[in-house]
C-alpha cells in the first residue's frame, strides 16, 4: 500500500495509457512512410490511408533525381556538417572539460562562471550579426558558415566538465604526473579512456541537433544549390504545386540515420537527457 | 577540486637533471628545453586546452549578440548599400508603430501558452506513467524520445498535411466525432485554429523530451515520503500534485524556462505550415506569423538587416522578461508551500 510509485508494479491501465502515447510518437512518423510509398491519390482518400503503397523506390528515384534541388548532395552536405561538429565538439569540449574538472589554473573559476553564463546566451537572437559577420570572412553561403560556430558550445564544455569532475579519479591523474607524463598525454590516456559514456552521450545529442538545424542553414545556405538536407526538403515543399509523396519520401530518408541513432544509441540518449536534467 | 601541481614530480626531475648535469650547480644553471617546456605545460596548456571554446564562442556567439545591438541603431539595407550611417533609435521608434510586430508578437505569444501548457502538464502524467515498475522500461523511455529525434523539417510536413481542410486527417477525425461534419475547418483561416494546429506539433515534438527530464527528478525523491502520504490515505492523484509535483519544482522551473526559450524562438513550424513558405508572412494575412520569422522576413526578404537587428534584440529582452515571470510564477505554483 504505501509503496512509492517506481516501486509499484504498474497495471493495466498504465501500460494502455503509455501504449496510447507511444501510437501518438509513432504516428506521424509511420504515416510519413505511407505517403513515400504511395502514390498521389493517397492524400485525397477518405477514409485516410494507412497502409504503406510500394512505390517508396519511384518516389525515392524521383526525389533523387530532381534538377533543382540536388536531394544526393544535400544529404551528403548534411553528413559532413553533422560529422564534423559532432568530432570536433567531443574533442574541444572534452578537454576544455578536463581543464576546468582537473586542472589549476589562475581564473579558472572566473572563466567557468563565464561558461555557464553563456548558456543561457541564446544564439539565434544574433543572426543578423552573425550573417554579418559570415558576410565579411566570405563564408556564407559555404558550409564553413554551418560548421564552424557549431564546433563547440558551453553545453559541452559544462557536460564534459561534470562527467570528469565526478568519475576520473584524481590520484590516477597525479601518479601519471609522478611518471612525468604531459596534460596532453593525461588527457590521452586516463581522461579519454574513462569518459567513453559521456563522449557517446554528448556525440548523439549533438549530431542529432546538427543534423536537425534549420533556421540558421536556411539564412545562410537557403537559395544556393547545395544547402544541407532540412532546406533542400523545404525546397521541396515550396511552388505552386507541392507534391508530397516526394517531400515526405525526402523526408523520410533525411530521417533514417536519426531513427537508426535512436535505435543503437537509445539508451544513451536517455540516459544523457536524464543525468542533464538532475544537474541543472 | 583537484590537485595536480605535481610539486613531488618536479622536485624529482631536478633531481635528475642533475645526474645529468654538466657539473654545475643545478639550482642556478639555465632551465633546460625539457624544463621550459614542463613549466609551460603546467602553467599554460590548461588555458590552451579552454581557448577554443572562449575563442568560436567570442567571435560566433557573444561577439554577434552585442554587434546585433549596434546593427540595430544603424542603416543596414542589403538591398540598398549606400543607405549607411546611425539611424539613432529610429529601427526601435518603427518597431513601436509596426502593427506586423505587434501582431506577431501576439501570435507567438498564442502559440506559446497553447503549447507549453499542454506540453507541461501531459509530459508530468507521462514521466508518473513512466515512473511505475515497467517492464521493457527502456524501451518506453526511448519510445517516447522518437518525436525528439524526428527533424522538425520532417514532422511539420507530416502536420501540415493533416491539417489541411478537404482530406486532412485531423478533420478526418473530428469528423468521427461529428465535429465539422457539413463544414471542415480551415486550418489556416484564422488565428486560433492556426494555433492550435502549430501548438500541436510543437506539443508532439516535446512532450516525451520533458517527461524524461521530470522522470529524472521523480526517481530522485525519496521513497519514505511516499509512504507516510500511503499512510495518511493520499491516492495516486494527490500524491502527485501534493508530493511528486513539489518535489520535483525545480525542473519544472527549469523546463518553463526552456520552453519560454525555445515558444518565443518559434521558427520551423509556423514557416513550414504555410503553403507559401518562401513568403514568410505567416498566413495571408499574417494568422500565424511568428516573430522569428518576421525576423526572417524582414532580414532576407525585404533585406533590412537593421531593422531585423533591432527585433531580434527587443524579442531578447521580451524573453528575459517573460522567462523572469515565469520563473516566479511556477514558483509560487508549484513550491511555495514546499519550504
Amino acid at each position: 500500500m504505501g509503496r512509492a510509485p517506481q516501486d509499484t508494479p504498474a497495471g493495466v491501465g498504465t501500460y494502455l495509457l503509455l501504449a496510447t502515447t507511444m501510437l501518438f510518437a509513432a504516428f506521424p512518423l509511420y504515416w510519413m512512410f505511407v505517403i513515400a510509398t504511395s502514390n498521389d491519390e493517397a492524400l485525397a482518400q477518405i477514409p485516410p490511408a494507412v497502409i504503406p503503397g510500394d512505390r517508396f523506390l519511384v518516389n525515392l528515384d524521383e526525389v533523387f533525381s530532381l534538377q533543382d534541388v540536388y536531394f544526393a548532395a544535400s544529404l551528403i552536405n548534411s553528413v559532413i556538417v553533422s560529422t564534423v561538429v559532432t568530432v570536433s565538439m567531443l574533442f574541444f569540449c572534452s578537454l576544455a572539460g578536463f581543464a576546468f574538472a582537473k586542472l589549476r589554473f589562475a581564473g579558472s573559476r572566473w572563466l567557468m562562471l563565464f561558461v555557464v553564463l553563456t548558456l543561457t546566451v541564446p544564439n539565434q537572437l544574433g543572426v543578423v550579426a552573425l550573417y554579418i559577420v559570415m558576410g565579411k570572412l566570405g563564408w556564407n553561403g559555404t558550409l564553413l558558415a554551418v560548421i564552424v560556430p557549431g564546433l563547440v558550445t558551453a553545453f559541452g564544455v559544462f557536460y564534459m566538465r561534470q562527467f570528469i569532475l565526478n568519475t576520473v579519479p584524481d590520484e590516477l591523474i597525479e601518479s601519471a604526473r609522478m611518471d612525468g607524463a604531459t596534460t596532453m598525454r593525461v588527457y590521452r590516456s586516463i581522461v579519454l579512456p574513462a569518459i567513453r559514456p559521456a563522449l557517446a552521450v554528448l556525440g548523439l545529442l549533438t549530431f542529432v541537433a546538427t543534423w536537425n538545424d534549420f533556421q540558421w542553414p536556411l539564412i545562410t545556405l537557403g537559395g544556393t544549390d547545395y544547402p544541407t538536407s532540412m532546406v533542400a526538403i523545404s525546397d521541396l515543399a515550396s511552388g505552386n504545386y507541392v507534391i508530397y509523396r516526394r517531400v515526405l519520401a525526402g523526408a523520410f530518408v533525411a530521417t533514417i540515420p536519426l531513427l537508426i541513432m535512436l535505435f543503437i544509441g537509445g539508451r544513451q540518449i536517455v540516459r544523457g537527457i536524464m543525468e542533464g536534467a538532475v544537474k541543472s | 577540486m583537484s590537485t595536480t601541481r605535481a610539486a613531488p614530480a618536479s622536485s624529482g626531475r631536478r633531481a635528475a637533471a642533475g645526474r645529468h648535469g654538466h657539473g654545475t650547480d643545478p639550482d642556478h644553471r639555465r632551465p633546460s628545453w625539457r624544463d621550459r617546456l614542463y613549466r609551460f605545460d603546467m602553467r599554460y596548456m590548461p588555458y590552451v586546452l579552454i581557448a577554443p571554446f572562449f575563442l568560436i564562442f567570442l567571435v560566433f556567439g557573444l561577439f554577434p549578440l552585442i554587434f546585433n545591438g549596434v546593427i540595430a541603431l544603424r542603416n543596414y539595407r542589403l538591398d540598398d548599400p549606400t543607405l549607411t550611417g546611425w539611424a539613432g533609435l529610429a529601427n526601435f521608434r518603427q518597431l513601436f508603430g509596426d502593427d506586423d510586430f505587434w501582431n506577431a508578437l501576439y501570435n507567438t505569444f498564442g502559440i506559446f501558452l497553447l503549447s507549453s501548457v499542454p506540453q507541461l502538464l501531459l509530459a508530468l502524467i507521462v514521466a508518473s506513467l513512466l515512473n511505475r515498475r515497467l517492464r521493457a522500461q527502456t524501451w518506453w523511455r526511448v519510445g517516447v524520445l522518437l518525436p525528439y529525434v524526428t527533424p522538425i523539417v520532417a514532422s511539420t510536413m507530416v502536420f501540415s498535411v493533416f491539417f489541411s481542410r478537404d482530406f486532412g486527417m485531423a478533420n478526418w477525425v473530428l469528423g468521427l466525432f461529428g465535429i465539422g461534419d457539413d463544414d471542415p475547418i480551415n486550418w489556416r483561416a484564422d488565428k486560433l485554429h492556426a494555433w492550435i494546429a502549430i501548438a500541436t506539433m510543437v506539443n508532439w515534438k516535446w512532450i516525451g523530451y520533458n517527461a524524461l527530464l521530470y522522470l529524472a527528478a521523480m526517481q530522485s525523491i525519496p521513497r519514505d515520503v511516499y509512504e507516510a502520504a500511503a499512510v495518511d490515505g493520499a491516492g495516486p492523484w494527490r500524491q502527485l500534485w501534493r508530493i511528486t509535483v513539489p518535489m520535483i519544482q525545480p525542473v519544472i522551473v527549469f523546463t518553463v524556462i526552456l520552453s519560454t526559450i525555445g515558444g518565443f524562438q518559434l521558427f520551423i513550424e509556423p514557416m513550414l505550415f504555410d503553403l507559401n513558405a518562401q513568403a514568410a508572412t505567416g498566413g495571408p494575412n499574417g494568422e500565424w506569423q511568428t516573430i522569428a520569422q518576421l525576423i526572417y522576413k524582414v532580414g532576407w526578404k525585404d533585406l533590412n538587416l537593421g531593422y531585423a537587428a533591432a527585433m531580434s534584440w527587443a524579442l531578447f529582452l521580451i524573453i528575459l522578461v517573460v522567462a523572469g515571470i515565469n520563473t516566479l510564477l511556477t514558483n509560487r505554483l508549484s513550491g511555495g508551500r514546499s519550504r
